[in-house]
């Protein structure tokens, strides 16, 4: 008796803790609910909605419970334009499986497909979004993560167009395996911290690939940055970690690979810049370390432009670059050590695989190009290469301490995993 | 006159410096595409030759064909042929020959590669015009020369000094100025100053329209707006074909009054 009484307790307790979080709302155009707003209204904590394959033509759908929306087979919700698509503004919503079109644009507003307001532990996942003005706007909310979403921005120019996935004040997301492309940046941080930014795409962006302001802690880890109009910013952060990235194909008269800007601390580490008019240009950017990375066929693998000391170069491969190094100035603070140069014409004869030959990176014409500008005109002139050569002989106007004193013979093979 | 240029490009097909030439660049031309397997960055290659060598033998050849076939000249002198013919027939075919071999020695690797199914067509055919140009300008110079100096070593040293003028002298001054007056605009000056030396006008021209343009960064677009525009392309060529004609010219005045 007394077991009966125990186990029909622990069944009814079930039966109402099961009731009271996984209860499902189902909307489809022939259910009883039909819009998604009706869904999300009727729903409790905990609760589950699908929607199931369908155009759905709402806009400013709000999110005030921590709730799961979840789309079966990828159904549409039109904005037409009207402003905000969907605000999560509570705790612990998770959304996946949406394509989202048609946001409004606007210059006194930054609408976005989905804006996460003052939230913790929300899952934004495998959404589609497309004509769009801002994507995934983040405020200050923290503990979530953005994973999988696909956006195809159709930007044009700067000032009428907005970022795909944005964050602004917020803490411990982790950005992951996301395709964004053509829009203004691809990934924004203003404020953030602690953000894991892994295995992304973004691609054709007309201002950055990622974009940095005032961020710290941060690690970019396994992206692919492609011909945006500079791979990545970064500017006044600290703490960072860039590895394993491939920065690519950045070519236009003012793009960049990495742009680094009051950047302290960081570690940038396995990347490969390849074609880029500028690998990476810095400037006031102190105790940086750049190892393992590989630089080829850029116009400027590493564009020094001042206030930047105590900065460790070292095991990098500097591949058929116009100019491996150019500097303005002639106070050399940097170290240079144990990288190949693919320009490097010493001789090892001892044959420890180090050039017995210090090799300068820094060519007198980048120098005098730096100086002055109008004189990149005589690129690939003869007499340019003549006074390169004399300048690699005797030193007169580059740093006279600027040299890798331990040269690579042979191509470094970075353990990249 | 066309006689003239007929046995001149005859005598010049059959010796055999015109077929060194000729196999030096199918040589060039298929190490090149042969290490290198990227028609674009073969055409970079080439264009540091071009820039280089092609005005270098022109001139060289120019002074030595005059000072060679001197005694024939000067037995077609006393025949009743017009003077100003004898000497722009044997200029012209000297040029013509040199840039033949040249179009010729370099067209075939590439044509056999594929350059015809390649992005790369027009800034190759740029470059084989332009180097079709500088044969000519820097034949026509060296044959001024050598008209204007009786004495060979003193023709020759005149010859080499002025390719090196034009290939590295020049930009010395060009680089000397421009950082002189670094304080000034500078972009009409430089856009002038390249106009005026041919060796630098082809390099630009061709810079330009290869992908290392954006390398060039302000002034590069400034360029490439004066450039990339049908007047500036129009322009460009007309002060080659200047540098053509001019030399051409003197050519022409001098032989009309010279004494042999």
């Amino acid at each position: 008796m007394r077991n009966t009484n125990v186990i029909s307790v622990i069944i009814i307790l079930l039966i109402c803790t099961t009731n009271s979080w996984a209860n499902t709302i189902t909307v489809c155009a022939t259910c009883v609910v039909q819009t998604i707003s009706e869904g999300i209204a009727k729903a409790q904590v905990g609760d589950t909605v699908i929607v199931h394959k369908g155009i759905y033509k709402e806009a400013n759908i709000k999110i005030n419970k921590g709730i799961t929306l979840l789309g079966k087979d990828l159904p549409v919700i039109d904005g037409e334009k009207k402003g905000e698509i969907i605000t999560i503004g509570a705790n612990n919503v998770t959304l996946d499986g949406f394509k989202i079109i048609n946001v409004g644009v606007s210059y006194t507003t930054d609408y976005a497909s989905v804006r996460v307001v003052n939230s913790e532990n929300f899952i934004i996942q495998n959404l589609e979004l497309e004509k769009l003005f801002f994507g995934i706007y983040l405020q200050k909310s923290n503990n979530g993560k953005v994973l999988n979403n696909k956006v195809r921005g159709e930007a044009v120019t700067e000032f009428n167009s907005g970022n795909a996935i944005h964050l602004w004040y917020c803490k411990n997301v982790e950005v992951r395996g996301n395709d964004v492309q053509k829009v203004r940046d691809g990934i924004y941080l203003e404020f953030s911290h602690n953000i894991k930014i892994i295995d992304n795409l973004s691609k054709n962006n007309v201002r950055y690939g990622l974009h940095f302001m005032f961020s710290n802690n941060n690690y970019v880890i396994n992206n692919i940055f492609e011909t945006n109009g500079a791979g990545i910013a970064l500017m006044f952060s600290k703490f960072m970690e860039v590895e394993n990235n491939i920065i690519q194909k950045n070519w236009g008269t003012a793009a960049y690979g990495i742009l680094l800007k009051e950047v302290n601390d960081a570690n940038l580490v396995n990347n490969v810049f390849l074609e880029n008019t500028v690998g990476i240009t810095v400037e006031g950017s102190n105790r940086l370390l750049y190892s393992h990375n590989d630089f080829t066929s850029n116009g400027y693998a590493l564009k020094v432009k001042g206030a930047c000391y105590d900065n460790k170069i070292v095991e990098n491969n500097f591949l058929y670059n116009s100019f491996d190094i150019s500097y303005n100035g002639r106070i050399n603070d940097n170290r240079f050590n144990n990288n190949f140069w693919s320009n490097y014409t010493g001789y090892d004869l001892d044959k420890n695989g180090i050039g017995d030959v210090p090799y300068r990176p820094v060519k007198l014409f980048s120098y005098i190009v730096n100086r002055t500008p109008e004189t990149i005109i005589l690129l690939r002139s003869l007499f340019i290469d003549i006074i390169d050569f004399s300048e690699k002989v005797s030193p007169v106007f580059t740093p006279d301490d600027l040299m890798d004193k331990n040269p690579k013979m042979k191509i470094i093979s970075h353990d990249r995993n | 006159m066309l006689k003239i240029l007929k046995y001149s490009f005859y005598d010049l097909m059959r010796s055999r410096w015109s077929y060194v030439y000729f196999l030096f660049y199918l040589l060039l031309g298929v190490v090149l595409l042969f290490l290198n397997n990227d028609l674009s960055k073969a055409v970079i290659t080439l264009m540091n030759v071009i820039i280089i060598l092609v005005p270098l033998i022109g001139t060289i050849f120019g002074v030595m064909y005059y000072y060679n076939s001197r005694e024939f000249t000067e037995l077609l002198l006393a025949q009743p042929v017009k003077r100003s013919s004898i000497f722009l027939g044997q200029y012209l075919g000297v040029a013509t020959s040199l840039s033949m071999s040249l179009v010729i020695g370099l067209g075939f690797p590439f044509v056999f590669y594929g350059i015809f199914n390649s992005s790369a067509i027009w800034d190759f055919s740029l470059l084989l015009i332009t180097g079709a140009f500088l044969t000519f300008i820097f034949t026509a110079l060296a044959f001024v020369i050598a008209l204007s100096n009786e004495n060979k070593i003193k023709g020759f040293g005149y010859a080499i000094l002025l390719w090196l003028f034009m290939a590295v002298i020049y930009d010395g001054l060009f680089l000397m100025s421009l950082l002189y007056f670094e304080d000034y605009p500078l972009d009409k000056f430089s856009l002038g100053a390249t106009m005026l030396n041919p060796v630098d006008l082809s390099r630009v021209l061709i810079l330009l329209k290869l992908d290392i343009s954006a390398l060039l960064g302000y002034t590069g677009a400034v360029f490439q707006k004066f450039f990339g525009t049908n007047f500036g392309l129009i322009l460009s060529f007309v002060m080659l074909v200047c540098w053509v004609i001019i030399p051409t010219f003197f050519i022409w005045r001098i032989a009309k009054k010279k004494d042999f």
